[in-house]
């Protein structure tokens, strides 16, 4: 490991320590570590944005290819700065407009048919044989069907709805704990790699000053 | 004319976004608007629009830190978020430099580092929430915990248990998990679709603000 690769290390290295810090209490090393990350991840997303949307969709568009149309959503971004102004704020509402219009017409075929149709189609879609598989497919048609009822408030969670939304929020509980048991995991899987991160930094320490 | 015209913007450009799915080919029986070009052309606005919006956002985390270089307590912390930012952007101005040099020994030796010790940190608040929640001792909360202790002991060899833990693990994520996954995504579909057309229709206005 050369001298640079290691002050690079320490440098990680510290601001590890310094983020742990805040298991004791919030202190300076730790203000400082976070203010670095929002800098600098502010910093490293927007070149990012900048290179990868910015260019090949604004800038090389109209600069380099001719497609003038795209004056169109240029001017309407660049309206959105009006909002620096107090009395030219509303401007910005043509551009949210679009925004919020567009996304919308997309959100409504979109999620209907990957979140609801798709799912349904899984769902009900499993053949229901005397075995394994079929007991399987034949309880997630339950849990799906029960669990939907839970949310379902036109109608009292009395006598049979609550017997079916009680079994709803049953399954719903096991899913929360199988997605809360996996996110421990992966932050515990984070911690080990921070902790072997710091062993090996001093391991290449001593060696480096022949230790 | 500030409200009523990005309305009808919103709902127009709503409602062309959802027929276009339903017209592959032309749009509307429209012999030149092909509805796959019209979808990646005003999918294209919303990139161009977000984009351009970028600098709002810049700009008011900049403005921020300014006025607190003036706080004696804070200047320290605003200088350094405001240098992380500058050098991220210097370095990364030439797309040929964000894969080397500066730019990208920041990346690794700051941003990876913190970031992922940041996560990591979370195992312990995690960790601690489970405790308080066990402490409810509620049939639910015991369901949630006992889920996901199953869960993790996945990621501990214990023998002959790991096989009969492996097994159970399996069979509750493949059933009860996947049916409450199924079950929430059903109902974000819905309400994400209930909200787009609200939107579409003018009943929800609350992303144009007040005047």
């Amino acid at each position: 490991m050369t001298g640079g690769q290691l002050l690079l290390n320490g440098l990680a290295a510290f601001l590890t320590l310094c983020i742990f810090s805040f298991l004791y209490r919030d202190n300076p090393f730790y203000k400082f570590a976070e203010r670095l990350v929002a800098g600098v991840a502010t910093g490293y997303w927007t070149m990012l944005l900048f290179h990868t949307n910015f260019v090949p969709v604004v800038w090389n568009r109209l600069a380099h290819d001719g497609r003038y149309e795209y004056i169109i959503p240029t001017m309407l971004g660049l309206m959105m700065w009006t909002r620096f102004s107090k009395k030219w704020s509303w401007v910005s509402r043509y551009s949210i407009a679009f925004y919020i219009g567009i996304s919308s017409g997309i959100t409504i075929t979109l999620s209907l048919y990957a979140s609801l149709f798709r799912q349904l189609e899984a769902t009900i879609n499993q053949p229901l044989t005397f075995d394994a598989a079929g007991i399987s497919s034949f309880l997630i048609i339950v849990g799906v069907l029960s669990a939907l009822v839970y949310f379902f408030f036109s109608a009292a969670h009395k006598g049979s709805m609550g017997v079916i939304s009680r079994i709803g929020i049953y399954v719903i509980m096991i899913g929360f704990g199988a997605g809360f048991g996996m996110t421990v995991m992966g932050r515990i899987a984070l911690l080990v790699q921070r902790v072997i991160f710091l062993r090996g930094y001093v391991n290449s320490l001593t060696a480096f000053f022949g230790g | 004319m500030k409200r009523e015209i990005p309305l009808m913007i919103v709902m127009v450009t709503g409602i062309i976004m959802f027929l276009q799915y339903f017209f592959p080919g032309r749009f509307l029986f429209i012999p030149f608007i092909s509805s796959e070009k019209l979808f990646e052309f005003l999918n294209d606005w919303v990139m161009v629009i977000g984009i351009l919006s970028l600098p709002l956002g810049i700009w008011s985390l900049l403005k921020a830190n300014v006025n607190k270089l003036k706080a004696a307590d804070e200047r320290f912390y605003s200088a350094i978020l405001l240098m992380g930012f500058l050098v991220m952007v210097i370095s990364g101005w030439m797309p040929e430099w964000r894969t080397k040099g500066v730019h990208l020994a920041i990346f690794q030796s700051v941003l990876i580092p913190i970031q992922s010790t940041i996560f990591s940190l979370l195992a312990f608040f995690v960790a601690s929430a489970a405790y308080r929640a066990f402490r409810a001792r509620s049939v639910l909360a015991t369901i949630l915990l006992l889920t996901a202790f199953i869960i993790m002991m996945r990621f501990i060899p214990m023998g002959p248990i790991s096989d009969i833990n492996n097994w159970l693990v399996e069979k509750i994520l493949m059933v009860p998990n996947m049916a409450a996954k199924r079950a929430i995504a059903m109902g974000i579909a819905l309400g994400a679709t209930a909200t787009a057309i609200k939107i579409i229709l003018g009943i929800e206005r609350t992303y144009m603000g007040r005047d």
